[in-house]
C-alpha cells in the first residue's frame, strides 16, 4: 500500500507530514533543516490545502503552533538547535497547556551559533527540560530515513493520545542523507473533528474552552502539575521503545541513539569479528528512557559505552540505569565531527582492557 | 455638587431596558482597578461580539499583562498567549480556521515591546484578525515600569526622574508605523475616557470585527487608556491627565480606513 | 417635565466607586453613596430624579454594573438597535431618539 522512494531525510519527514494529514506547519529557515520548510511550500498546499507558513522567527513559529494546536489542528514545526532554544518558552507553554503537536530538532553543533554539521549536543535540552518547569517531551530518535518518515505519524498519534508535545530529535546527517523510504498512504486531513477541548468557537451547547498554562493559585498549579506527572508516569509505563542487538550473550554493550547507533552497530560488527562479545542498545524513545533494558543488561555485562556526539549527556542516564554495577564510559566527538568506527573500536578496546 | 443623599425611588417595571451588561461578558467581578479602561474596553468588545451575533465563531487571544485573565470575563473560546506572542497565536488559529473571528487583546508591553516582531509581521502579512491595543503608557501588572509608549518626562518605577530621550528614546508610535503597511486594512486610535469616545471606540471595534469577513487585511484598534493606580491618580483625575497629556501625543482618529469600494466588494 | 424619563439600576456589589459615572452624568444625578459594599467601595447611587436615560454613565462604567432604563412618555416605545448577520444586509431599526445618539 505504500510507495517506495529514494529521499533525503528532511524531505522524507516533510513528505510523511503531508501524508499524515497535517493541517499546518509554521517554521523558519535554519541550516541543516530548511529543506523541510522548502519541501512543504512546494508540495503541501497543492495536495491537501494545509497551511504552510514561513514565520518571521522561531519564536513566532512556536507560538503559531500553540495557537493552531489549541484550536485542534494537527500542527508541527521544525528547527535546529539555536532555533529550538528560541522555542523553549513556547514549548513549555504547549506542555503546560497540554496541547498535542510535533516538533523536530535537526541537531547541529553548538553551543551558540555553532556549526551546521551534525551533533547530539541537544540531548539534555530535549529530555531534561529545555524550557522551564516540570514537563516532559516525548522524544523519538530516528536512526534511518525510514524512521524519519515513520516517526511523524507515530509522533502525532502519541501527541494526540496524551495531549503532549512530541519531539523528533534527529541531526544534520540524517536530515541530509538519502535512503530508501517506504511512504504511508495519504490520510484525509479533514476526516476528523477537532477535539472537544479545542477553541473552535463556543457553541450554545457547551461552556467556553480556555487554553492556558496560567494557574495563578498555587493549590491549582500543584494539581495541574500532579496531573501532568500522572500522565508522564503513564507514558513511561506504556511508550518506551528500544532496540537491542546481540545483547543476550554480550559482555560489553554500546548504548547509542540516532546517527551514533548506526556507527555503534558498525563498531559492534567489527568487534564481533575480532571475537569480542559486544552488543548494542539503541534507545528509540529518549524520553521515556529505557532504563529497565539497560539495568537488566547490567546484570550480565562487564561494561557499557555511551556513544554520542557530544561531551557526555546520555551517558548520565546510562549511569543512572546501571547504578554503579559496572563501569560506564563515554565516547563522543563534538563540533559537528562524526566519529569513525575505528576510533570507537580503539576506545572500547582500551576501556575493555582496563575492566578485565 | 451638594446632594441630598437619598436614593431616588425606582420604578423599573414602568420602563424598558435600553442598555445592560452584555451576555458575552460573564457575570464575574473583573479584577481591574477601579476606573481602569480595561473594563470599558472588555465591555464594548463583548457588546460588539454580541451585537454581531458571532459569539459562537469568535476566538480571542489574551496577553500577558493586567488583562491576562480576560478569559475569565469574556464568554468566548480563548487562548492565553505567551508575552508578546498573541498575534502569532492568532495567526496560528486564523490560518487553520479562516472563517472564524479572531482577535488579540494586548497592552503596550505585549504589543510594542516584546511582541513588536510578531505585531509588525502579523500586520505585514495582512492576517485577517483584529488587534485590540490598549495603550496606557505604563506596565500595569508588573507594578508601573516604563512602557515603549511612556511619555517624555513621565515618571514610572523605572524612570523615577522621568523618561529622558537621550537615554530611553522617544515614546513609540507603533500604530502610526503599522498604518503604513499595505497589509493593514483598518487602523484607528480611539479612547474610552468620555461617553462620546466610548461610542466611537465601540464603533471601531464593531468595524474591526465585522470587516474580518472581507478577508482584506488586519484591523487594528488602539484604545488610549488610563492606569489610575500606576499613574498615582484617582480614576476621574487620570482621565483628565489622559486628555491633557496623552491625546496630544497620541491623537485620536482613523489612520487608515478602507474605501467604499473595498468595503462593497466582498 | 421631561418627555423622556430614565432610570439606572446599579449592581452595587460589583461597583468599585470609581466615580466615572458621577462625572459623566450630564444631569449630575449620580453620586457615591456614604455606604460601602462588601468589597469596601462606596458604590454609585442615583440621587436626583432627573435621569433621562442618556446612557452616559453606562458607557463609561468599567465594570458594566449599570443597567439603563427608559420610558418615553409620549407613548412611543423605544426600540433597541438590532444588527443581523454581517454577511447579509445590515438592518438597523432605530427610533427617533436613538438616531440622535
Amino acid at each position: 500500500m505504500g510507495e517506495l522512494r529514494l529521499m533525503k531525510g528532511n524531505e522524507a519527514l516533510a513528505e510523511a507530514a503531508i501524508r499524515a494529514g497535517m493541517d499546518a506547519y509554521f517554521g523558519y529557515p535554519i541550516t541543516p533543516q530548511s529543506e523541510v520548510l522548502e519541501y512543504l511550500t512546494r508540495e503541501a498546499y497543492r495536495r491537501t490545502e494545509c497551511t504552510i507558513l514561513q514565520a518571521e522567527s522561531e519564536i513566532a513559529s512556536i507560538n503559531m503552533v500553540y495557537g493552531a494546536a489549541g484550536a485542534g489542528a494537527r500542527v508541527m514545526t521544525s528547527s535546529s538547535s539555536p532555533g529550538i532554544s528560541l522555542m523553549q518558552e513556547g514549548i513549555s507553554y504547549i506542555a503546560g497547556a497540554e496541547l498535542p503537536c510535533l516538533l523536530v530538532n535537526v541537531n547541529r553543533g553548538g553551543p551558540g551559533l555553532g556549526t551546521i554539521q551534525p551533533s547530539q549536543g541537544d540531548y539534555f535540552q530535549s529530555v531534561k527540560g529545555g524550557g522551564h518547569g516540570d514537563y516532559r517531551l516525548i522524544v523519538l530518535a530516528p536512526a534511518t530515513v525510514q524512521e524519519m518518515a515513520d516517526f511523524v505519524q507515530e509522533g502525532w498519534d502519541l501527541a494526540d493520545k496524551y495531549r503532549n508535545p512530541v519531539l523528533i530529535l534527529t541531526d544534520g546527517a540524517l536530515g541530509q542523507m538519502m535512503e530508501k523510504v517506504d511512504l504511508r498512504p495519504q490520510v484525509d486531513r479533514k476526516a476528523h473533528d477537532a477535539p472537544g477541548w479545542a477553541t473552535t468557537g463556543k457553541t450554545g451547547d457547551r461552556e467556553r474552552n480556555i487554553i492556558t498554562s496560567l494557574f495563578i493559585k498555587p493549590e491549582e498549579m500543584e494539581q495541574v502539575n500532579l496531573r501532568l506527572q500522572e500522565k508522564y508516569r503513564l507514558i513511561e509505563k506504556n511508550e518506551i521503545r528500544v532496540q537491542e542487538i546481540n545483547t543476550e550473550d554480550a559482555d560489553f554493550i554500546i548504548v547509542a541513539y540516532g546517527l551514533s547507533a548506526r556507527i555503534g552497530r558498525k563498531v559492534m560488527e567489527l568487534l564481533r569479528d575480532e571475537g569480542m562479545k559486544v552488543g548494542l542498545i539503541r534507545p528509540i524513545t529518549l524520553w521515556p528512557y529505557p532504563y529497565e533494558t539497560i539495568s537488566k543488561a547490567a546484570e550480565h555485562v562487564k561494561g557499557f559505552l555511551a556513544l554520542e556526539m557530544n561531551a557526555g549527556q546520555m551517558v548520565e542516564d546510562v549511569r543512572l540505569a546501571v547504578n554503579g554495577r559496572c563501569p560506564v564510559g563515554h565516547y563522543g566527538r563534538m563540533g559537528g565531527i562524526i566519529p569513525s568506527p575505528e576510533e570507537v573500536v580503539d576506545e572500547i578496546k582500551t576501556m575493555y582492557s582496563k575492566i578485565q | 455638587m451638594e446632594h441630598n443623599m437619598q436614593e431616588i425611588e425606582h420604578h423599573y417595571d414602568e420602563m424598558e431596558i435600553i442598555c445592560e451588561r452584555p451576555a458575552t461578558l460573564l457575570d464575574a467581578r473583573m479584577h481591574y482597578c477601579p476606573g481602569c479602561g480595561h473594563g470599558v474596553a472588555h465591555r464594548i468588545l463583548m457588546e460588539a461580539v454580541e451585537e454581531l451575533g458571532i459569539q459562537e465563531q469568535t476566538i480571542g487571544v489574551a496577553p500577558v499583562g493586567c488583562s491576562v485573565f480576560a478569559y475569565h470575563y469574556m464568554n468566548i473560546d480563548m487562548q492565553e498567549a505567551a508575552h508578546g506572542r498573541a498575534t502569532a497565536v492568532a495567526t496560528g488559529i486564523k490560518r487553520c480556521y479562516p472563517d472564524k473571528y479572531v482577535f488579540t487583546y494586548q497592552g503596550d508591553g505585549d504589543l510594542a515591546a516584546i511582541g513588536t516582531g510578531e505585531t509588525v509581521h502579523t500586520v505585514n502579512r495582512g492576517e485577517n484578525v483584529l488587534i485590540v491595543f490598549i495603550n496606557n503608557a505604563i506596565y500595569g501588572m508588573t507594578g508601573g515600569q516604563m512602557a515603549p509608549t511612556t511619555l517624555i518626562s513621565q515618571k514610572t518605577s523605572t524612570t523615577p526622574y522621568g523618561r529622558e530621550v537621550p537615554f530611553m528614546g522617544n515614546p513609540l508610535k507603533i500604530t502610526e508605523l503599522l498604518a503604513q503597511l499595505p497589509g493593514a486594512f483598518y487602523v484607528t486610535r480611539q479612547a474610552v475616557n468620555t461617553p462620546a469616545n466610548v461610542r466611537k471606540a465601540k464603533k471601531a471595534l464593531l468595524n474591526g470585527l465585522k470587516w474580518q469577513a472581507l478577508k482584506k487585511g488586519t484591523c487594528f484598534v488602539e484604545i488610549v487608556s488610563n492606569c489610575p493606580t500606576n499613574w498615582g491618580m484617582k480614576p476621574v483625575e487620570s482621565n483628565q491627565w489622559l486628555e491633557e497629556n496623552m491625546l496630544p501625543y497620541y491623537p485620536l482618529g482613523d489612520m487608515k480606513v478602507p474605501s467604499k469600494e473595498e468595503l462593497e466588494n466582498g | 417635565m421631561a418627555k423622556i424619563r430614565g432610570d439606572v439600576k446599579i449592581d452595587i456589589e460589583k461597583c468599585k466607586g470609581c466615580e466615572l459615572c458621577v462625572v459623566a452624568c450630564p444631569q449630575d444625578a449620580l453620586t457615591l453613596s456614604n455606604e460601602i459594599n462588601k468589597q469596601g467601595y462606596h458604590y454609585a447611587l442615583l440621587v436626583e430624579d432627573v435621569c433621562n436615560g442618556c446612557k452616559s454613565c453606562a458607557l463609561v462604567c468599567p465594570d458594566a454594573v449599570i443597567t439603563v432604563y427608559r420610558e418615553d412618555r409620549s407613548g412611543k416605545k423605544t426600540p433597541v438597535a438590532e444588527v443581523r448577520n454581517v454577511t447579509g444586509d445590515i438592518t438597523i431599526k432605530v427610533g427617533a431618539e436613538d438616531a440622535a445618539n
